[in-house]
């Protein structure tokens, strides 16, 4: 039993100070009474927005945010920044050629508009990005909640399972599943080469922080008020460990936009009728002596869009970890 | 600790018939048939064919020719690359000069990682630690390659002070360039991770102990927070070695050093599909050996992951 009351002045707390609202166990004769009191008037808190404070005091947060957005509108709608296509209109005579009027960074060696191509690059990079995370997501979510929660023979079944795919670095993997789909070069193909061996480590993750929260209080109660273990996963576990996945998700967006470069500067990437950063890098680099700027403009979009992904990620997983935050 | 090294090990054995069984299923499922690709524009006799087929096992269900694969695998037969030699002689001329770049890269980027992940973490707050976090960030976020064309064009060609391609033999001096830009990939993670542990570290009671009995920074530092801050870095190293991997595979491609990265790195640009796929098996391999070995280590040195499961 406890009511909520406001602390009488005690013999050393009082003096000139304000007193603070508490709630109070009665047990106020006692000396410790102190000890079980709670702040009432302390700011409503919990993880998220301990997190969304801490977030919001950080310039870089906001410079990663406007950047992202900015690859979004521009991935969106590459058209209202440039009036060049990026693959027609490309003339010989215009090979290598300087900045002029309409074209800001030159034109490259088929003589097409490096401005241009870099806007209509962003839309590959973020396609690719977003369909696999949302594909490692959900293979990440079904094996990390499953081995996590459930344990026993299912963990161990998932997790050597998980293994495996672990165990083939995934740009080394989607090179040879690259190699076996030659003929079928798309966003949806790389994407899936990608995330079919990127996923593990958003199951490996997410089962960790399942194992720590499944012995919590809560899901004690909710099997004590008989709810089925499906439904305890579902509405209780999951929400309550979600935090590291979303982390994760955007640290390996970045991945992902690094992967599809990789691949398509190696050649088994996208297709030359589709913009790719990875794909233009790859045509400039045998001009680096004579024609830098070509191999660099597309790298600096590849930076920044990496960048954006990577510093937001790790923003939002220092702020989501008190230790993390006591670090810096 | 003989129960540790048999479950350990036990452990590992599906993990490798997982990853083979999966890398060849992709070989099993590529299109084109290698043997009429053998013949080029002839159209061979149908007995040569069906001959052929029986001779390289085509002929057998798929989990047949999986089993002979692995049985050559054991043998150290890895197969023959597209030009005919066969992948175990390409790997002994290729290998050392790998192995010396990634010597190399990894001296590096564990040393430097390591000094300034501790200068940092012990100077919390300061310029350098800002500097060193603020360079870990763009580190992170820079591509593989795009650090190799930045460092060949800055030494290469600009300043010229350095080979943009390597020579013939792959002589040390050459393979400086490649092995910072190998060694850059991964070290503001081993940096971050020495930082965070240092801190960590400082404020542990032994280190307090350590100060209050009079011990000078000179020994603390070194003996007290370092050698306890490494375990996390040293762990990292054995997970990141997939990514020192690939990296070698684009690094080696891109400065022309004739190791095994290369190998792979040419016969991805050519297409030559079961090359590619023998290569990518033998750094699997290799993979899973070294985790096994770093995992194994570990329980030698570290009692607490004996029993922990």
């Amino acid at each position: 039993m406890s009511s909520e009351t406001d602390t009488t002045p005690h013999a050393d707390g009082g003096g000139g100070k304000s007193v603070i609202p508490h709630f109070v166990a009665p047990v106020t004769e006692d000396e410790s009474y102190g000890v079980d009191a709670v702040r009432v008037a302390e700011k409503r808190s919990n993880l998220w927005l301990d997190a969304w404070r801490d977030l919001k005091g950080r310039p870089l947060f906001w410079v990663s945010s406007f950047l992202i957005l900015a690859l979004v509108v521009v991935a969106l709608f590459p058209w209202l920044f440039t009036n060049t296509p990026p693959n027609d209109e490309c003339y010989l005579s215009n090979s290598h050629g300087g900045p002029s009027e309409g074209h800001p960074l030159g034109f490259t060696k088929l003589g097409c508009d490096v401005y241009s191509r870099i806007l209509y690059g962003a839309g590959t990079s973020l396609s690719v990005g977003f369909i696999v995370v949302t594909l490692t997501t959900i293979l990440g979510v079904l094996f990390g909640a499953f081995s996590g929660f459930y344990g026993g023979w299912i963990d161990s079944l998932l997790s050597r399972l998980r293994d495996i795919f672990f165990s083939i670095p995934y740009i080394l993997a989607a090179v040879v599943v690259m190699s076996v789909l030659s003929q079928y070069r798309s966003v949806w193909s790389i994407s899936l080469a990608i995330g079919l061996f990127a996923w593990p480590a958003t199951a490996r993750v997410l089962r960790s922080e399942i194992f720590r929260v499944k012995n919590a209080d809560f899901v004690m109660a909710s099997t004590a008020l008989g709810m089925s273990r499906f439904k305890i996963l579902v509405k209780h576990v999951l929400p309550n460990s979600i935090a590291p996945v979303i982390v994760i998700t955007t640290l390996s967006l970045a991945g992902a936009i690094v992967a599809e470069a990789s691949l398509s500067f190696l050649g088994v990437g996208m297709g030359s009728d589709i913009m790719s950063w990875g794909n233009d890098i790859n045509q400039a680099q045998v001009y680096l002596r004579t024609a830098p700027m070509t191999l660099v403009y597309p790298s600096i979009a590849l930076f920044i869009a990496v960048f954006a992904f990577i510093s937001l990620g790790e923003l939002v997983r220092d702020a989501l970890d008190p230790k993390a935050r006591a670090q810096r | 600790m003989t129960f540790y090294i048999l479950r350990r090990v036990l452990q590992a054995i599906p993990v490798f018939f997982g990853t083979t069984l999966l890398i060849y299923f992709m070989v099993f499922v590529m299109p084109g048939d290698p043997i009429i690709a053998m013949f080029g524009d002839k159209s061979p006799n149908p007995a040569v064919i069906a001959q052929l087929r029986a001779q390289y096992h085509l002929d057998q269900p798929f989990i047949v020719q999986y089993f002979l694969y692995i049985g050559n695998l054991f043998q150290g037969d890895f197969g023959v690359s597209f030009s005919g030699e066969p992948i175990n002689q390409i790997l002994m001329r290729t290998f050392p000069v790998t192995a010396r770049l990634a010597v190399m890269a990894i001296g590096l980027l564990t040393v430097s990682g390591i000094v300034i992940g501790l200068i940092s973490g012990l100077r919390k707050g300061k310029l350098f630690d800002h500097a060193s976090l603020g360079a870990s960030l763009v580190l992170i976020s820079l591509p593989v390659f795009v650090i190799a064309f930045v460092a060949q064009y800055v030494f290469g060609v600009w300043l010229g002070w350095a080979r943009t391609t390597v020579s013939n033999g792959a002589p040390i001096q050459d393979l400086i360039l490649p092995a910072i830009v190998l060694a850059a990939a991964s070290f503001a993670q081993v940096m971050r991770l020495t930082r965070s542990s240092t801190i960590e570290t400082m404020n542990q009671d032994f280190v307090r102990t350590a100060y209050s009995k009079g011990l000078s920074r000179k020994r603390v530092i070194p003996v007290h927070i370092l050698r306890n801050s490494l375990i996390p870095t040293v762990t990292y190293l054995a997970t990141d070695f997939g990514t020192l991997l690939v990296g070698a595979t684009i690094t080696e491609g891109i400065f022309n050093v004739p190791g095994v990265g290369f190998t792979l790195f040419d016969a991805i640009r050519r297409g030559q599909g079961p090359t590619v796929v023998s290569f990518v098996t033998v750094m699997v391999l290799l993979y899973l050996v070294v985790n096994l070995v770093v995992d194994l280590l570990y329980g030698l040195l570290d009692p607490r992951i004996r029993y922990v499961k």
